[in-house]
């Protein structure tokens, strides 16, 4: 199989090298470890571990066809080690003709917001549940947009026995109506099913279980609303291993409302989730997961902003966030001489009234619909400020006020660590010292009696554009009365066009790592690294 | 296998060796909520800068706003237009257009929801800058963004 893509991949390159265009890019991940009881950082046996990709790409008019080669050797180790070895894991062709897109072998795909279904990938995060199969689109009447596909979802560098099957229909209502409206009014629904055989000797499991989604999305002028419901049919998922014949059917809806103009930005993002999660098998494990719940919380890119990062509980969550902008004109109080931008960001998620439909089916028992959910998951408050003080200097500065139940969003015993409260500052001053010669300073502080106790963080940055950076960071654990271990890190990189290439040492510290609403937990480590990235 | 992936990589390179030079055929969202093939692009034979960004993305952000203050100065020296492509997924989507508007950002603006164009396009992380000249070829690229980076892009336009 993987043979007959190279072979259309080398055939194709053979006949329309003159016209098509071969394009890709590589990433190259290297680590080394060493021993360090301090931090807890135990070396692997290889002492350095590899992760490496290859995509190639070749593309001529309407048909394009590429492969990812993907090199573990052995992986790094805050992959899953069921990473392990070399694998051409990724190839595909596809063409289109008119209104219709086929695509034959892997392929990602999102319905909706991906309720439903989303298979995608992050490198960074060791994700990837591409689909291996079949995906046609088609476009009718040029208002309605069909996609439908049937396969199988990755796991590490196999497949899951499930069979995913689904269709997703889009329109746009006016358009469709031939209305000449000024208004978006776009609709869509989406099915997709799973399919595995039932094995089980004890149970007799539905082997095919459906999951719908309806939603829609308003747009007019400076505002957007959107809605969307799904519904997850019987779905034992989970519930084998909780030894409890349970066959709990599953919900989720989500809205936002969205408002702009020049220098005002709002948004509102609220859901409720209840036993949600999707599965490419029946059987638990994270990676298995083909549907998506985004987080409801702002993706912070500070380190100690996101040391206690917010994590989407599938089972059953209630929740909302809301995000205000205002950028303060130049010559106003606040504005000053450049203008003053804020940020006011809130989120609160809290357990659903009355448990998971998970747990709690087996008594046809499930959570009311708001009631007065009072267990708390996670809360953020957090406002930034930037601010450009004169033609050299630009500060940002952040703080926030967090509440993290440790408990629950790192999956510990209930009462075990309890929640987490902590006050976070961030200054982020950047200050040009040359035309194209900038020197950078990060201080951070995250204020907490609980845990691991309070935190601190600051880094020095030096870039030279176009090509060079540097930059040493500590991070401090100066609250911490059993041992107050600082991480130090160095780095610097050379950048050239597409090419980047930098080298770092020193200390990670264990933890949650979140990107894109998906987290993975990171041992400590001590050590050189050496990454390579490069696009052609 | 492996063989075979060496030898192909070693037929394609004699061929012809060739960097990444017309628009990819992927679809991808207006902030309307319409859909768009992203090689219909266009600035009627003037230069584009694609730039692929995320609302959480520190130095993104910190380039579009350092472009957006030269951005009228670059517009009347170049007719050059610059195209900003979110990756943001779901969970940040509902806040692009007002993070766009807020900072009174004059772009065009693309979301790209599940990462397809960024893919098609070789982008591993962002911020990633391409430049096309007239005829929509990409002829220069540039990954991450620090200070300054601003000024190469801009003396990489004055040479179309």
């Amino acid at each position: 199989m993987k043979k007959l893509f190279l072979i259309a991949l080398l055939f194709s390159s053979y006949s329309y090298a003159q016209e098509g265009e071969i394009h890709g890019d590589f990433q190259l991940n290297l680590q080394s470890y060493k021993d360090d009881a301090r931090i807890g950082a135990i070396a692997p046996d290889e002492i350095i571990l590899n992760n490496s990709f290859f995509n190639l790409m070749y593309s001529k008019g309407n048909f394009s066809t590429g492969v990812r080669y993907e090199s573990y050797l052995n992986a790094l180790l805050d992959y899953d080690s069921e990473f392990q070895g070399n694998s051409i894991a990724y190839r595909y062709a596809s063409y289109s003709l008119g209104n219709l897109d086929v695509t034959v072998g892997n392929y990602y795909e999102q319905f909706g917001s991906g309720l439903v279904f989303r298979t995608y990938e992050n490198k960074g995060l060791g994700v990837d549940n591409a689909m291996d199969g079949v995906r046609i689109k088609y476009n009718i009447l040029n208002s309605i947009d069909i996609k439908s596909f049937i396969g199988t979802s990755r796991t590490y560098l196999e497949y899951s026995d499930g069979i995913i099957r689904g269709i997703d229909f889009e329109t746009n209502l006016f358009e469709l109506l031939a209305l000449e409206m000024s208004t978006n009014l776009i609709l869509g629904s989406s099915f997709v099913s799973r399919f595995q055989k039932d094995n089980n000797p004890k149970f007799n499991l539905p082997q095919n279980v459906g999951v719908y989604g309806l939603r829609s999305n308003l747009i007019s002028g400076n505002f957007n609303y959107y809605l969307e419901y799904v519904h997850k049919y019987n779905d034992p998922a989970g519930s084998i291993a909780d030894n409890s014949n349970n066959y709990a059917t599953g919900n989720a809806i989500k809205t936002s409302l969205t408002y702009f103009q020049k220098g005002l930005g709002f948004s509102f993002d609220a859901h409720r989730v209840d036993n949600m999660e999707f599965r490419s098998e029946r059987q638990q494990s994270k990676e298995y997961i083909i549907n998506y719940i985004p987080t409801l919380s702002k993706q912070h890119s500070y380190t100690l902003l996101a040391f206690y990062p917010c994590a989407t509980q599938s089972n059953g969550e209630i929740g909302f966030q809301s995000d205000l902008y205002y950028k303060f004109d130049r010559g106003t109080i606040f504005g000053g001489k450049y203008g003053t931008k804020i940020n006011i960001n809130y989120s609160r998620v809290l357990a659903l009234d009355g448990g998971s439909s998970l747990k709690n089916d087996s008594i046809d028992f499930t959570p009311v619909f708001l009631g007065s959910p009072n267990e708390l998951f996670y809360s953020d408050l957090n406002l930034e400020l930037v601010k450009k003080i004169n033609s050299k200097l630009r500060v940002n500065s952040t703080i926030a006020f967090q509440k993290y139940n440790k408990d629950v969003l790192e999956g510990k015993l209930p009462g075990e660590y309890g929640i987490i409260e902590s006050t976070i500052g961030v200054i982020d001053a950047t200050y040009k010292l040359k035309r194209k010669h900038t020197l950078r300073v990060e201080l951070q502080a995250l204020l907490t009696d609980d845990d691991d106790g309070s935190w601190s963080m600051a880094l020095v940055e030096y870039t030279m554009s176009p090509n060079w950076f540097f930059a040493i960071q500590d991070l401090y654990n100066f609250g911490n009365d059993d041992q107050k271990n600082h991480y130090f890190n160095f780095n610097f990189g050379y950048i050239k066009g597409s090419n980047r290439i930098e080298i770092g040492y020193g200390k990670k510290r264990a933890g949650i790592f979140c990107v894109g609403g998906v987290c993975k937990e990171v041992p400590s480590s001590n050590g050189f690294s050496l990454n390579i990235s490069s696009s052609f | 296998m492996k063989k075979i992936l060496i030898s192909l990589l070693l037929l394609v390179s004699t061929i012809s060796f060739a960097q990444i030079k017309n628009l990819p055929n992927v679809d991808v969202k207006k902030i309307d909520g319409s859909s768009f093939n992203f090689k219909n692009i266009d600035n009627n034979g003037n230069p584009i800068v694609i730039s692929f960004w995320a609302t959480w993305c520190k130095p993104c952000t910190k380039e579009l706003n350092n472009i957006a203050e030269l951005y009228e100065d670059w517009q009347d020296e170049t007719n050059v237009k610059l195209v900003a492509v979110s990756i943001d997924d779901r969970r940040s989507q509902s806040k692009v257009a007002p993070y766009v508007n807020s900072s009174g950002w004059e772009y065009e603006i693309y979301i790209d929801p599940n990462s397809d164009l960024k893919r098609a396009m070789g982008v591993s992380t962002v911020p990633h800058t391409f430049l096309l000249d007239k005829n929509k070829q990409i002829i220069w690229q540039h990954r991450g963004y620090v200070e300054g980076d601003e000024y190469e892009l801009f003396d990489e336009i004055l040479k179309l």
